[in-house]
């Protein structure tokens, strides 16, 4: 259990430092999500781990489990579950006012991106744009 | 029990609801709403300030429950005074947004003001770590709004980066909340120092871990060096109100550093020992170093501010790292004048990038523009403030810094970098005026000569917005702040006094601890279970050990 919890956070959390690194709007955001989820189980090991107890005191019940670290995790899941909706919203709307994902700002002096409805223009994903872009 | 200690934080959301949901197509009544409730919150926040100025610490336990167990929220010294920062600069920053109709380039504009205002308050008055944590959220996502307030390609880019930098800081905080919680068992500021003032808790690695990574959360926040990397742009690029509201957001960092690191874990406490001298001072002095020098290094006038705010935050932070009575003091006199100093800056900054056009922020010559004279003394004044010359309050807070580091083992380090960065920030901030505002004369000489010859930079001579009349009410908020500024420079003497009285608080944290924990409220009385002494918990006070061993048991 412990190994299991233990390992999940760590796996989740290294996945998502990667994908935040990463240069485009998309993974980085799955990488938030990934993290936001490490941190939930975090949180929630945080009570100590107990398998099969009573979160709430009741008569003839011995042994329980705490309560708070549950309340803890659902103002988190709500919190992150907005947070990253309105990311994805406002990534969209960068991308289609820019017409490119790309998470750093552009240079100064650096040409405009090459538009996507220009016929002979690189298309994205391909390697001449993304050397352009970077 | 009165229930004012929470009105600053209730009237804004309460109103921002309401500007939402019935005023929603009545931009005047939503002004309306807005400054009065501003003007209110000021009101109450004078009240606090005045009601803690004695030494008083206001409670108020939400739903009446007991401290340990409800959420508190706690009103010192030092909180009343930073709301009464927010709630200062409010009104002012509403009248700038409605005297220049940045309020009507884009939706929701006032009701956004104002949760962000319930965000900020609520930070400052919170009793509780997880509490903070949810202020903070409130005020982030007010803030995600306004930043893209009418909208824009780099306005869009630069709240995206500013959104994921917040985003991942977040993150940390609820790693740094749960490290926290796993060793104490407690999130409530007050019980947490009780827990931690135990002895034999302070040896153990985790508390270690949950220390330095609240620091750096609190960093992120504060935009300290290597952690400064969402501010420029995205202040840059934020309308020009929002990001004078800004100001006060990084404060909030430093304010989380000085509450944390004064009453959970304070100086003597031996997990947190070298977090200041070997990492927070040396970091926040090339914090200095770094955003002064941006100052000099950008082609923007915009993006010169906003590394400005970088610098004035490291200088502020090395002040909080020599960690003295006297280092908070200046620390808190500099954070004030710099709130000020800031929020003046980018709202001139605001008004230049309108008028001049197609030229906007960028750092070259421009014909003149209408109320060009009236800008640049306006941005001399504060350009001197925020650089720290004499005469005014920038010059008092950085002489304290001086003054406080001289007992530092690092002393000329500091001084060094406060020097040296104030060097570079005069330069710096005179380069910009005198290109944005006095070659602007050259620019104008050089078309009379050239008159028959129409350039392109034509269309650049007519500001995009031709304000008919000079609207008024900009240069109210603006001269609002350097009257602010001029104030604390004259009635430094009691202020400092003040705020000598707030670091004296800050460094004897008991009557906080016992005023949170021992005060009555409800509890649960629980009755009936075989081994109940654990989980009866009779009377008012719970003592630390009881709970702990309660944790232990649960644990195993």
């Amino acid at each position: 259990m412990e190994l299991l919890v233990a390992s999940a956070v760590g796996v989740l959390t290294a996945a998502g430092i990667y994908l935040v690194l990463r240069l485009r709007t998309f993974p980085v955001i799955i990488g938030t999500s990934l993290l936001t989820y490490a941190v939930n189980i975090f949180l929630f090991a945080s009570g100590r781990l107990a398998v099969n107890q009573a979160p709430i005191l009741r008569d003839g019940v011995e042994t329980y489990t705490d309560p708070l670290p549950q309340a803890l995790v659902l103002t988190a899941i709500v919190i992150s579950f907005g947070m990253t909706a309105v990311v994805v919203m406002i990534a969209l709307g960068a991308y289609l006012s820019a017409d490119d994902d790309h998470v750093n700002l552009r240079e100064e002096g650096q040409p405009e991106p090459a538009r996507l409805d220009e016929p002979d223009a690189p298309r994205p994903g391909d390697g001449a744009t993304r050397e352009a872009l970077q | 029990m009165t229930h004012w200690l929470i009105t600053p934080i209730v009237i804004p959301g309460v109103l921002a609801a309401l500007i939402v949901l019935a005023a929603r197509f009545h931009l005047r009544l939503q002004r309306v709403f807005s400054l009065a409730g501003s003007l209110v919150g000021l009101a109450i926040a004078a009240g606090l300030f005045w009601q803690t100025s004695d030494g008083t610490i206001l409670l108020y336990q939400l739903g009446d429950w007991q401290a340990p167990f409800g959420i508190v929220l706690v009103g010192d010294r030092l909180s009343t005074l930073m709301v009464l920062l927010s709630a200062l600069i409010a009104p002012l920053i509403l009248l700038y947004a409605i005297g220049t109709g940045w309020d009507t380039r884009g939706r929701h504009f006032h009701a956004l003001f104002q949760f962000q205002m319930m965000g900020i308050m609520g930070a400052f008055l919170t009793g509780d770590a997880f509490n903070l944590f949810v202020f903070f959220e409130v005020l982030l996502i007010a803030s995600y709004g306004l930043m893209l307030h009418s909208g824009g390609t780099e306005r869009y880019r630069a709240g995206l980066q500013y959104m994921l930098y917040n985003l991942l800081g977040s993150t940390l905080f609820l790693f740094a909340l749960g490290t926290l919680y796993a060793e104490t068992g407690t999130l409530n500021m007050a019980d947490l120092a009780a827990r931690l003032a135990t002895p034999g808790i302070e040896h153990t690695a985790g508390l270690r871990v949950a220390s330095v990574l609240l620091l750096l959360v609190f960093a992120v926040k504060a935009a300290v060096l290597p952690l400064h990397f969402w501010l420029p742009s995205s202040y840059a690029e934020a309308p020009g109100p929002v990001a004078a509201l800004f100001a006060i957001m990084t404060k909030i960092g430093a304010y989380g550093i000085i509450r944390f690191y004064t009453l959970v874990f304070p100086p003597d406490l031996t997990v947190t020992q070298g977090l200041f001298d070997t990492w927070l001072l040396p970091a926040s002095l090339v914090t200095l170093a770094v955003g002064m020098i941006g100052v000099l290094g950008t082609r923007r006038l915009d993006r010169a501010v906003a590394f400005s705010v970088v610098g004035s935050m490291g200088m502020l932070l090395a002040s909080v790292a020599v960690f003295t009575p006297e280092g908070l003091a200046a620390a808190l006199y500099y954070a004030v004048h710099s709130t000020f100093a800031t929020a003046a800056l980018f709202l001139i900054v605001d008004l230049v990038r309108d008028r001049r056009g197609a030229h906007g922020p960028k750092l070259e010559a421009a014909p003149t523009f209408p109320g060009g004279a009236l800008l640049a003394g306006l941005f001399f004044v504060s350009a001197i403030a925020m650089t720290g010359l004499p005469p005014l309050s920038g010059f008092l807070g950085k002489l304290m810094v001086l003054e406080a580091a001289t007992a530092d083992p690092l002393v000329w380090w500091v001084w060094a970098a406060v020097l040296g960065s104030s060097l570079i920030a005069v330069v710096g901030f005179s380069r910009a005026g005198s290109t944005v505002f006095w070659k602007s004369h050259e620019v104008n000489a050089a078309h009379a000569a050239t008159v028959d010859e129409p350039e392109d930079e034509q269309g650049a001579d007519e500001p995009h917005d031709p304000p008919a009349r000079e609207p008024a009410l900009p240069m109210v908020a603006i001269g609002g702040f350097i009257a602010l500024l001029v104030a604390m420079t004259v009635l430094s003497g009691p202020l400092m006094r003040y705020i000598e009285d707030t670091t004296a608080q800050l460094f004897d944290p008991a009557p906080y601890i016992s005023t949170v924990l021992e005060t009555p409220g409800k509890t649960i009385e629980y009755h009936g279970d075989s081994h109940g002494q654990d989980d009866a918990h009779e009377g008012a006070h719970v003592s630390a050990e009881d709970a702990a061993t309660k944790t232990q048991k649960e644990s195993h």
